[in-house]
């Protein structure tokens, strides 16, 4: 069965007609061709493939398209400014080293994204416990931790 | 994941016609465990009816002898609603340590309990605090509901539409979870109603169970010694790479204790 759907990505309206069983994660990276969404288990363990559903991470790979229907999406292509300038939090990684190969890095900031909104200036049990949802295979997270609380700093303003 | 049809009922009234015409037809809340499932073809339904546009779902209203949630409300919500936290804060902590963050935001807690994972929290909650389900078609008590692994008391097409939990004196749930899945191996809920306690067991069997033995010490006592020397049986109790029966069995002894010391605090 083919379905209509439509949502806004990235303050973009766009629409589709799709194969119902069409994953939103599917969407994002193969109609859309915003791969900065990732996929790492395709079993909603890893969280690489968060994304921001008005304002709330999700994982992409764990919904079907068609769940999103007229929601706003935000993904990672989303978040810097248009003329590259990077979101303080995105930039809070790249001082802190929160990255190593990169892959689980658009979920880690996504989550953090959206965690940040309700911790201005979080701990680090709190940021830790905030990553349940995203594994990352190389830095160990602790530089990821130390990114997170920095970035959520720089959001509210704090140094 | 095989192809289906897809639904969006705007009323509840619709949701239930579209199941009662499509005899392969499952409701689709969040999908944390459904599109799961359907991924891995372990289902593979030939309709889905998305419950997510059903505003009459999703409302939360907190009184001072009742909390009453509706199906399609998310654990996030039910983590972080005012009225619920200082209802039944036991029940919105249980609600803010499932899964994480993520699986929050969608995760429900109609599809939570239709699902009937062996080592999901609510039920440990639906049990403990007596709750009522409440059905398109009638209201059903905790103790009839959970009927085995992944088997519940809800008919074909039948559709949750709240759950009713009643206001406890005092209460809490203690989780000991598997660090990688989050999914408790074994969770412990005590409630106390002022002479009348319950206890609801999760992730140590087939479904969440009531443990009677500790109901009646905590009765007559409610203090943690009460339950200390109370040792479970380990027949019947889940065995899997995690933990072994008698170590659920201990589990359980422990985490009742721990949960008694916290809601006393
Ligand atoms: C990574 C991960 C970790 C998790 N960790 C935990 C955990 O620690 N503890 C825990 O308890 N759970 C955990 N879960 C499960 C989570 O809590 C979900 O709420 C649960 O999987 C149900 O999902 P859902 O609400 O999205 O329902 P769906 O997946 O959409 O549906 C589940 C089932 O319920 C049926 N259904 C849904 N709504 C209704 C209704 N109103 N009436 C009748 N039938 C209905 C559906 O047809 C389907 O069969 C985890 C899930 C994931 C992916
Ligand atoms: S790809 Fe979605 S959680 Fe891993
Ligand atoms: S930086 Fe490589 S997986 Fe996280």
């Amino acid at each position: 069965m083919s379905v209509k759907v439509s949502m806004k990505v990235n303050g973009k309206p766009v629409a589709a007609d799709l194969e119902a069983r069409t994953l939103l994660v599917t969407f994002i990276r193969e109609h859309l061709r915003l791969t900065g969404t990732h996929v790492g288990c395709d079993t909603a363990q890893c969280g690489a493939c968060t994304v921001l559903m008005n304002g709330k991470a999700i994982k992409s790979c764990s919904i079907v398209a068609m769940q999103a229907e007229g929601a706003d999406i935000l993904t990672i292509e989303g978040v810097a400014k248009p003329d590259g300038t990077l979101h303080p939090m995105q930039a809070a990684f790249k001082e802190n080293h929160g990255l190593q190969c990169g892959f689980c890095t658009p979920g880690m900031v996504m989550n953090a994204l959206d965690f940040a909104k309700s911790h201005p200036d979080p701990t680090e049990e709190e940021v830790r416990d905030s990553l349940e949802g995203n594994l990352c295979r190389c830095t160990g997270y602790h530089n990821i931790v130390k990114s997170i609380m920095a970035g959520a700093r720089a959001m509210a303003g704090k140094p | 994941m095989h192809a289906f049809d897809y639904h969006r009922p705007s009323n509840v009234k619709e949701a239930l016609a579209l199941a009662s015409r499509k005899d392969e037809g499952r409701y689709l809340a969040g999908g944390q465990s459904l599109v799961q499932a359907m991924k891995l073809r372990l289902s593979s339904p030939t309709d889905l009816i998305d419950l997510n546009a059903i505003g009459d779902l999703k409302a939360l209203k907190a009184e001072s002898d009742a909390v009453t949630i509706g199906a399609m409300v998310r654990h996030a919500e039910v983590a972080a609603s005012s009225g619920v936290r200082k209802a039944i804060p036991a029940l919105a902590s249980l609600a803010g340590i499932i899964g994480d963050r993520q699986v929050r935001h969608m995760g429900t807690l109609g599809g939570s309990l239709a699902n009937n994972d062996p080592a999901a929290d609510y039920p440990a909650a639906v049990l403990a605090l007596g709750a009522t389900i409440v059905t398109d078609k009638r209201k059903i008590e905790a103790d009839k509901f959970f009927k085995g692994l992944y088997e519940t008391a809800l008919g074909p097409g039948e559709l949750i539409t709240a759950v009713s939990f009643p206001v406890p004196k005092r209460a809490a749930y203690m989780k000991f979870k598997n660090p990688a899945s989050r999914f408790a191996i074994v969770g412990v809920f005590v409630a106390d109603f002022g002479g009348k306690v319950r206890v609801g067991v999760t992730g140590a069997g087939p479904c969440a169970f009531r443990q009677a033995d500790m109901e009646k010490a905590l009765a007559a006592k409610f203090a943690p010694e009460s339950v200390a020397s109370i040792k479970v049986k380990a027949d019947g109790l889940n065995s899997d790479l995690h933990a072994s029966p008698e170590y659920r069995a201990h589990l359980i002894t422990v985490m009742a204790k721990r949960a008694v010391e916290a809601a006393m605090k």
